[in-house]
């Protein structure tokens, strides 16, 4: 077991750095640059100053070096620059051999730093732990509400196989597939908030100027965007769990179980759900990550302040380091995402070895 | 051997004549065929998308009946309500004001499903955003077939080092969540409804390529490829006639899902104001800006107006993409012979 992880992670290493490659690419062939669009139409702007300002942020470097700088802290330049290029946190040196000077900055992603948002000039990685809260509670909230939904569900579809129950069952979880998730927030809104006007139509938490954490504030405000994003899961879940519990009912040890005479509660429950839950498993990592990708859709509407929202408006704003770096976290979150269930569905089932 | 053909099919006429029973041959098309023709729902799914699609594809000719357009704009009659029940109700003699009333402000033109903000017709603009958003999805859809299919078998077959470099690149792109990777791409590009179809199809096909892959392993080692490979039959024969044609099937149900899941990305899209720019109308984009519509009352009312903006184009949405799920799934079971055992 611990083989395999090693091996996993090992794995994850290429995966990692071709994300870092792939996206450094696709940031960087957009049109414009960060600083032109900034400073669009300014009139205090002279193209000199552009200059600096992207000399300062190393935009003027080619992209290969730009990439090494963000993945080591180290840069580069050719000449001798130690004055220009010596600040509190940029230390510098000057080989004259191959004459070139080499500051190190002190960061890179290497070195677990994620760079500085254009933006608001802190830390990248400050911003992502601010919003990844945000973004947990929901995705945590919204995937406990859907396990604890969709899976009685999927067992009683599944118990209770052709009856009408069983046919709503499948026939909602066809449905909930379908709905695009802003629509279905866009309709909830309107019913619980607007018409009923029961809960909030959006945001964390009541804007108070003291901004105390008050806990029935809070529930309020994630009941909704919670449910919207739990509909999917509800729908997977019920889904694998009927088909699941139906395979497993088929076993010789229910029948086994069945003709010794055990209660079909027992049965149910004790043999056949504990053996069912077991390939849900496997479906952790992808429900991990799609409740991520939904995270942007239901943030955004609900001005929820997590990761999803930062994401899209560092991406429109063009804060590269922000989407950079939140493509980095995502990968990681998702490479673990996937490697804690496969342990998970080991850890479950004894008949499940990675070797 | 042409007498011997011969031979056989007189023998075979003749059994047919001496009213042995002789079924026609079945293909597995056919018997696909006609196992779909008895499921009902696949069938009222695939009629609802040829409806769709032949509304789509006659917008011109509704619009230019109906006197309406997708694209102009009425300032003086934003937010008008759908036309379509007051309409009924005046023919019925229940209601002789609010119709003609309503007829009035629009200056004679009925606008069977309302206007938007700018006072245009939604039902034009549907009808011309069903066009978009199904050939987005649609040639999105086939060029992530053809990909994932092509760089599939590719993989699959030749293995080894083709192989650990296009299994990298797919978990590569796979690690980040597919729509953080549309949000980011489509920010920083602003898509056309061609550009849009590109992005979609270039990081849609990671799916089918994978599935492609393992069904090319296990086809792979079959003793039909294998005497394929020892009469000398090229690797790209092999590829085309025997590991493709296997695959068939698969390909074609997960392809007719992806045109729903498409139709829902590209509305999600443009939903955020990321996918086809407005005044070009798709269903997604119809939707940008709803959140505002659902507060949106009449000041002396105090009913709400804005809501058949909300209401029909999801409703679209969503009719269209079960559609295609419920014909997905009624292909599945088509199509799947060790399905049909089992019943």
């Amino acid at each position: 077991m611990t083989r395999y992880i090693v091996r996993r992670l090992l794995q994850a290493i290429p995966t990692l750095l071709g994300v870092s490659i792939l996206s450094f690419i696709l940031v960087n062939a957009a049109p414009g640059d960060p600083i032109t669009m900034r400073t669009f139409g300014d009139p205090r702007m002279t193209e000199e100053t552009r200059q600096i300002l992207r000399r300062q942020l190393g935009l003027d470097q080619p992209l290969v070096v730009q990439y090494f700088v963000w993945m080591t802290g180290l840069s580069v330049r050719r000449g001798d620059q130690v004055a220009m290029m010596t600040t509190p946190d940029n230390t510098c040196g000057y080989v004259g051999a191959i004459d070139v000077t080499i500051c190190d900055g002190g960061g890179g992603i290497l070195r677990g730093d994620l760079g500085t948002s254009i933006d608001t000039r802190q830390p990248v990685w400050d911003r992502i732990v601010e919003r990844m809260a945000a973004t947990l509670e929901l995705g945590i909230v919204s995937l406990l509400i859907s396990l604890l939904i969709g899976v009685p569900l999927g067992v009683l579809s599944a118990v209770h196989r052709g009856s009408l129950f069983d046919n709503l069952v499948r026939f909602f979880a066809v449905i909930f597939r379908a709905v695009p998730i802003f629509w279905m927030a866009l309709l909830l809104i309107f019913v619980f908030s607007v018409v009923l006007g029961w809960l909030p139509t959006g945001g964390r938490q009541t804007v108070s100027l003291t901004q105390e954490f008050n806990l029935a504030d809070r529930i309020r405000h994630i009941i909704l965007p919670a449910a919207v994003l739990a509909f999917g899961g509800i729908a997977g879940f019920s889904r694998i769990m009927r088909t699941e519990t139906l395979e497993v009912l088929h076993t010789d040890y229910i029948r086994t179980a069945q003709a010794k005479g055990l209660a079909p509660g027992k049965v149910w429950f004790v043999h056949a759900f504990r053996n069912a839950l077991i390939p849900l498993m496997t479906v952790m990592g992808p429900a991990v990550v799609g409740v991520l990708g939904g995270a942007v859709v239901v943030e955004t509407i609900f001005a929820w302040p997590g990761m999803g929202r930062l994401t899209v408006n560092a991406a429109f704003q063009q804060d590269y380091p922000v989407v950079l770096g939140a493509g980095m976290f995502f990968a990681v979150l998702t490479i673990i995402g996937y490697l804690l269930s496969d342990i998970f569905y080991a850890a479950v089932d004894p008949r499940v070895r990675f070797d | 051997m042409a007498i011997d053909h011969a031979q056989a099919s007189a023998a075979f006429t003749g059994a047919r004549d001496a009213n042995i029973l002789v079924r026609k041959p079945q293909t597995y098309w056919g018997m696909a065929l006609a196992s779909l023709r008895r499921d009902r729902l696949t069938l009222v799914a695939l009629g609802f998308v040829a409806l769709i699609a032949l509304l789509a594809l006659s917008a011109d000719l509704i619009t230019a009946m109906l006197g309406v357009s997708p694209t102009q704009t009425n300032p003086a009659n934003q937010f008008q309500q759908p036309y379509l029940w007051p309409y009924i109700q005046w023919m019925l003699g229940l209601d002789p004001i609010t119709a003609p009333t309503m007829l009035y402000k629009s200056g004679g033109v009925p606008h069977w499903l309302g206007t938007d903000q700018l006072g245009r017709d939604q039902l034009a603009r549907l009808l011309y955003g069903a066009r978009i958003s199904l050939s987005i999805a649609l040639v999105a859809a086939a060029l992530s077939m053809v990909l994932g299919v092509g760089v599939g078998a590719v993989a699959g077959y030749f293995g080894g080092r083709v192989d650990d470099v296009v299994m990298w690149f797919i978990t590569t792109l796979t690690t980040i969540p597919e729509i953080y990777l549309l949000i980011i791409v489509n920010s920083i590009f602003r898509p056309t409804p061609l550009t849009l179809t590109l992005f979609l199809g270039f990081l849609g096909w990671f799916g089918t390529a994978r599935f492609m892959r393992g069904n090319v392993f296990k086809v792979r080692t079959l003793e039909y490829t294998t005497a394929a490979r020892a009469v000398g039959a090229s690797n790209f024969r092999i590829m085309l006639r025997h590991v493709i044609p296997n695959s068939l099937p698969i390909i074609v149900v997960i392809t007719a899902v992806d045109v729903g899941a498409l139709i829902l990305t590209e509305s999600i899209l443009s939903f955020l104001g990321l996918g086809v720019q407005p005044p070009t109308p798709t269903w997604g984009n119809m939707l940008y800006r709803a959140n505002d519509f659902v507060f949106l009352r009449d000041p002396v009312t105090k009913d709400f107006i804005g809501l058949h903006l909300l209401i029909w184009p999801g409703v679209l949405i969503t009719l269209t993409v079960l559609s295609f799920y419920l014909i997905g799934d009624g292909l599945r079971d088509a199509l799947d012979p060790m399905l049909k055992n089992k019943k």
